[in-house]
C-alpha cells in the first residue's frame, strides 16, 4: 500500500471549518443505516460513546473489550476532572482560548483544526453528560462548579470528586448498556483484537481471540473504529492499568496504518514514587492537588530532618520560584522536569531519595482541614492506603510517572487512519495533544471523538457504500489473518524457553525509561536501539509461556503484548532520535535553552512524523505532514 | 523503609474451568515485602510457579488503584479482604505478618460462575444496568447544563452511590447472594438527580426484576455494606424498595393511560 497523507482539512475560517464540514458531508438516511455495520474496539470514553451514539442514530454496531465488562476501560481511573470551554465562571474563558492553551500546551505540535474542533464542540460535551446523569460537583446555589489545571488561567475544568473519570465513563457506559438492551449493539466481552484485515486497501474488519477458550474469529464491516487507549505500558512501570496495551494499534500499523509521533510521550509529575522493586504498577495523584498544594525540596541535599522541622528558609519550593506567574499549576512536562532535576541532584525525598514533597499544610491553615477534605478526601486516603502516611500531617511525595500517549495512529481531519475506513479516537490517535496533553484534556478528547465527530464523519465515508457489497469472513484474506494469529498464539507456547513475559516486559521497561523517558540524548537512543533487537531476540527463543492457547491463559496474552511492545518500543527510539529538538514530552538534553527548557526547532520539525511499516521496527520509514499555524503564532512556550 | 514477610502459607483455590469441581492447593511465600500490594505477592507467586513450569494462578485484576472493580478475592473469608473500605488491588501486605496462612477463594455466588481459578462472570450485572440503569439522553439534544439546578446535598448524595465499582464484593459478602446494593446504588444515583424522573419508575421495575432473575434475595444482613469498597450504604436498598413499591401502582397506572 502506498501511504498518502491528506488531512483533508477543511477550508474557511479556522472557526468555520467544523461547521463547513458538517454541512457538506454526505449522510446516510435514517432508513439506510441499519445497512451498515460498524465496528468498535475498545469500551473507553471514545470507543462507549461512538458505540453508543452510532447505534442510537441505527447502524449495527459490534463492540468488543477484553475486559469482562465495558465499565471496566482505563478511563474510568481519571481522576481529576473534564476541561470545556462553558466560562460559567465569567473568568474570560471561550472556544479560542481552550483552542490556544491547548495548541501551546501542545508546544505547537498540533493540528490546529482538529484542536478548534475539540474546543468547540467540548461545551456540548457537558451538556450531554449532565443530562445522563454525571453527578458534577455543584455549588450550593445548584449550578455547576469548576476549578483550574495545569496550563490553564481560567477555571474552566468539571469534576466529579476525585473520580471524574469513572463517573463519565458509567455514563458513557450505561447510554451503550441501554443500546446492547435494545439489541442495537452485539458485545463481545473478554474478546482481543489479534488482527486487521484489509482487502483492496480499505479497512475489511478484524480478527479477535476469545480469551476464555482461545477461539480465533474473523468480523467483517464497512468501517471500524480503534478505540483502544495509549501504549504508556510501553515503560512497564506506568499509571496505566495493567493489561493496557498497544496490540490493537500496533496490529493497524502493520497493516498499513502510519504511527505517528510515537516519541510524544507524557510523564505525569505527580505519582507515588516507587517503594519496591517488586512493584508492578505506579499510581497517579491527580493533578488537582497542584491547585493547593506546594512542591518543594529541602535545600540540602543532606537533609534528615522530617518535613514539618524543616524551616521555611530551607526549602526551595522549585515550581513556584521558576515559574512565578504558574507556580505549582505548571503544565506537566515542565513540572516533571523540575522534579526530576531536583531529585537528580541529590535533593530527593523520602527513604530511597526519589521524590519531591507536595505539602498542603499552608491550605490546610487557610481553608480548613474539612475544605481539604471535602477536594480531595478520597486522593488523601487513596495516599494512605499506598503509602502508609497520612498527607493532612505529613507532605505527600511526588515523583514523574509515565501517565499518557500523545503519539498513536495517524488520522486525518475525519480520525479515519490512512487506511480507508479505519479510523481512531481517543488515545489511540495522534491528534489533538501535539507534544504534551494538558490536565483534563483527555476526557474531553475521548468523548469529543466518540459523541461529536465520529458519528458525523463515519456517516461521510459510508454514504457512498450504500448497496455495495463488502468482503465476508469468507474471504481469503480473512483466513489468512485468522491462520496467521493462531499460529502466532501457538508460537509462543511452543517457544518453551526459561523467562516469562513479565521478565521481559521489565527488561525492555527499564530500557524504554532510561534512554527514552523524561530526558532523551542521541547517545542514550542509539544504545537503546542497538539493545532492543538483543533483548527481542532472547525474547523470541528463551519466551516461557506455560498451559496452552485452547483456554484462559494470562501469560500467553501478556506474551503477545509484550512482542508488541518491543517493536513499538524500537520504534519509539528512532521517532526520539530522528526527531532533533525538544519539544512537550519529547526532551532532548542536547537542544535546550540555556535555562534548561525545551527548545524547538520550527524550522526542520513542525511536522508531525508519520510512521510506515516495513516488517522491521528498526527500519520503519518516516513520512511527515506539515503542520501550519495560521490563527496562532508559533511562539516559544513560556509559563514564567 | 520496608520489612519482609516470611513463611507466608497461601491456600488458594485452583479450579481449571467451568465443569471442573475445583480444590484448594498449598504454597508457601518465604518472603515479600510488607511493601507489596497484596496482588503483587500473588505476581511474584505466579512468576514463580512459571519458573517451575506450572500454570500460575488465574485472577482478574486491572487498575490497581481501586477504581475500575476488575479485582475480586475472598481473603481469609472476607470480600476483598480484612481492611475497611479497601479492594482487593489496593490491600497490601503491611496488613500480614510472618508465618500468617491466608485463603483466597473466587467470588463465592451462583450468580457468578466461576471461569477458572479465581476469575469469575459478573456480566450479570451488566444485565441488570442494560435493563434500565440508564438516563435516555441520545447523544445531540441536551438542554444546557446549568439550566436545571441541582441542589449540592442532592447531586452528593447521588454521587455518594454512583461510586460503585461493580467490583461484585456486595454479593459475594452475602449469604444470600443478593445483588441488592448493587442494583440499589445505581437507582439511588439516578433516581436522585431531577434528570432521572421522567424513567423513574420503570427503571426500577425493569432493574429489580432482572435483578431477581440471577440473584438470591435481601434479608437485610448488611454484609454488603461492610464489603463494600466504597461504602456505599444499606440505605440505597430502603430507597430501591420504597420505588419498587410505587413502581408498581405507578407503572399500572401509566400503562392503562396509554
Amino acid at each position: 500500500m502506498t501511504i498518502t497523507f491528506n488531512s483533508k482539512i477543511p477550508a474557511g475560517a479556522i472557526g468555520d471549518k467544523w461547521a463547513t464540514y458538517k454541512e457538506d458531508a454526505k449522510l446516510v438516511a435514517p432508513g439506510n443505516k441499519r445497512k451498515f455495520k460498524v465496528i468498535v474496539v475498545g469500551t473507553g470514553l471514545a470507543g462507549a460513546s461512538a458505540a453508543a451514539t452510532m447505534a442510537e442514530l441505527g447502524y449495527q454496531v459490534d463492540v468488543f473489550t477484553f475486559h469482562d465488562s465495558p465499565r471496566r476501560a482505563h478511563s474510568i481511573a481519571a481522576q481529576g476532572g473534564i476541561n470545556a470551554a462553558k466560562n460559567y465562571q465569567g473568568d474570560g474563558d471561550s472556544v479560542h482560548r481552550l483552542f490556544y492553551d491547548t495548541i501551546k500546551g501542545g508546544d505547537f505540535r498540533s493540528r490546529e483544526s482538529n484542536v478548534h474542533r475539540l474546543a468547540e464542540v467540548s461545551v456540548n460535551i457537558i451538556d450531554q453528560m449532565v443530562a445522563q446523569g454525571v453527578p458534577f460537583a455543584r455549588e450550593y446555589g445548584g449550578l455547576l462548579d469548576n476549578r483550574s489545571f495545569g496550563g490553564a488561567q481560567v477555571s474552566r475544568t468539571f469534576y466529579a470528586r476525585g473520580q471524574t473519570g469513572q463517573q463519565l465513563l458509567l455514563g458513557a457506559y450505561q447510554q451503550l448498556a441501554r443500546q446492547i438492551g435494545l439489541g442495537n449493539v452485539r458485545m463481545f466481552n473478554r474478546t482481543e483484537l489479534v488482527d486487521v484485515v484489509t482487502v483492496d486497501d480499505r479497512c475489511a474488519g478484524i480478527v479477535t481471540r476469545d480469551l476464555v477458550n482461545g477461539e480465533v474469529v474473523s468480523h467483517a464491516a464497512h468501517a471500524v473504529v480503534m478505540a483502544t487507549g495509549g501504549y504508556g505500558n510501553v515503560f512497564y512501570l506506568s499509571t496505566n492499568a495493567m493489561a493496557c496495551n498497544v496490540t490493537a494499534a500496533w496490529r493497524a500499523h502493520r497493516k498499513g496504518a502510519a504511527f505517528a509521533n510515537p516519541c510524544y510521550t507524557q510523564i505525569h509529575p505527580t505519582c507515588i514514587p516507587q517503594s519496591d522493586p517488586t512493584q508492578s504498577k505506579l499510581t497517579l495523584m491527580s493533578e488537582s492537588l497542584r491547585n493547593d498544594g506546594r512542591v518543594w525540596v529541602p535545600t540540602n541535599a543532606d537533609e534528615s530532618r522530617s518535613a514539618d522541622q524543616v524551616p521555611e528558609a530551607e526549602r526551595d519550593y522549585i515550581l513556584e520560584r521558576l515559574y512565578p506567574s504558574y507556580g505549582n499549576l505548571a503544565p506537566r512536562d515542565v513540572s516533571s522536569r523540575a522534579a526530576k532535576r531536583a531529585v537528580d541532584a541529590g535533593l530527593g525525598v523520602g527513604p530511597l531519595k526519589n521524590g519531591v514533597y507536595l505539602d498542603f499544610s499552608d491550605a490546610v491553615n487557610r481553608l480548613g482541614k474539612d475544605v481539604v477534605e471535602e477536594r480531595y478526601g478520597n486522593l488523601f486516603q487513596m495516599y494512605e492506603r499506598i503509602a502508609g502516611e497520612n498527607p493532612y500531617d505529613v507532605p505527600m511525595r511526588i515523583y514523574p510517572a509515565t501517565h499518557y500517549t500523545m503519539g498513536g495512529l495517524w488520522v486525518d481531519y475525519e480520525l479515519m487512519t490512512n487506511i480507508p475506513g479505519l479510523y481512531a479516537a481517543g488515545e489511540a490517535n495522534f491528534s489533538d495533544h501535539g507534544a504534551n496533553r494538558l490536565g483534563a484534556s483527555a476526557l474531553m478528547q475521548g468523548l469529543a471523538d466518540g459523541y461529536f465527530v465520529l458519528p458525523y464523519t463515519i456517516g461521510n465515508y459510508l454514504a457512498p457504500m450504500l448497496n455495495k457489497p463488502i468482503p465476508g469472513t469468507d474471504h481469503p484474506a480473512f483466513k489468512e489473518a485468522e491462520l496467521a494469529a493462531t499460529a502466532r498464539y501457538q508460537g509462543y507456547v511452543d517457544i518453551k524457553g526459561s523467562r516469562s513475559p513479565d521478565y521481559f516486559h521489565r527488561e525492555v521497561g527499564r530500557i524504554i525509561w532510561d534512554y527514552c523517558g523524561m530526558e532523551r540524548t542521541q547517545q542514550g537512543l542509539e544504545k537503546a536501539l542497538s539493545e532492543l533487537p538483543a533483548l527481542y531476540e532472547e525474547f523470541q527463543k528463551d519466551l516461557r509461556v506455560t498451559g496452552d492457547a485452547e483456554s484462559m491463559n494470562q501469560t500467553l496474552e501478556k506474551a503477545g503484548r509484550v512482542d508488541d511492545f518491543f517493536q513499538l518500543g524500537m520504534l519509539m527510539c528512532r521517532d526520539a532520535l530522528e526527531r532533533e529538538e525538544s519539544c512537550g514530552g519529547h526532551f532532548r538534553a542536547e537542544y535546550q535553552t540555556d535555562e534548561g527548557e525545551a527548545l524547538r526547532d520550527d524550522e526542520k520539525f513542525a511536522h508531525v512524523a508519520a510512521w510506515e511499516w516495513t516488517g522491521d521496527p528498526t527500519k520503519s520509514i518516516r513520512h511527515s505532514e506539515e503542520l501550519n499555524f495560521e490563527a496562532i503564532h508559533l511562539a516559544t512556550r513560556s509559563y514564567k | 523503609m520496608s520489612n519482609h514477610l516470611k513463611n507466608l502459607k497461601l491456600k488458594i483455590w485452583r479450579q481449571s474451568g467451568p465443569t471442573d469441581s475445583g480444590h484448594f492447593e498449598n504454597y508457601v511465600m518465604d518472603e515479600i515485602s510488607d511493601e507489596a500490594s497484596f496482588l503483587e505477592m500473588l505476581d511474584v507467586l505466579n512468576e514463580g510457579l512459571i519458573g517451575e513450569n506450572k500454570l500460575p494462578v488465574v485472577f482478574d485484576h486491572d487498575c490497581r488503584e481501586g477504581i475500575c472493580g476488575t479485582c475480586s478475592l475472598m481473603i481469609n473469608g472476607q470480600a476483598h479482604g480484612p481492611e475497611r473500605s479497601t479492594a482487593t488491588c489496593q490491600l497490601h501486605m503491611r496488613k500480614f505478618k510472618s508465618g500468617d496462612e491466608i485463603v483466597i477463594e473466587p467470588w463465592r455466588a451462583s450468580a457468578f460462575p466461576i471461569i477458572k481459578d479465581l476469575m469469575v462472570d459478573r456480566s450479570a450485572f451488566d444485565r441488570i444496568i442494560e435493563s434500565g440503569g440508564f438516563i435516555t439522553a441520545p447523544t445531540g439534544g441536551a438542554p444546557d447544563a446549568n439550566l436545571i439546578p441541582i441542589p449540592k446535598t442532592v447531586a452528593d448524595a447521588a454521587m455518594d452511590a454512583s461510586q460503585c465499582i461493580g467490583c461484585g464484593a456486595c454479593v459475594a459478602a452475602c449469604p444470600n447472594g443478593a445483588a441488592n446494593l448493587f442494583t440499589g446504588a445505581k437507582i439511588a444515583h439516578l433516581n436522585l438527580l431531577p434528570q432521572g424522573q421522567a424513567e423513574r419508575f420503570k427503571r426500577t421495575e425493569a432493574m429489580v426484576e432482572t435483578m431477581d432473575e440471577y440473584f438470591g434475595s435481601c434479608t437485610n444482613h448488611g454484609e454488603c455494606e461492610a464489603a463494600c469498597p466504597k461504602e456505599i450504604s444499606i440505605d440505597v436498598i430502603a430507597l430501591m424498595n420504597k420505588d419498587y413499591r410505587k413502581s408498581k401502582l405507578k407503572n399500572r397506572k401509566e400503562i392503562s393511560r396509554t
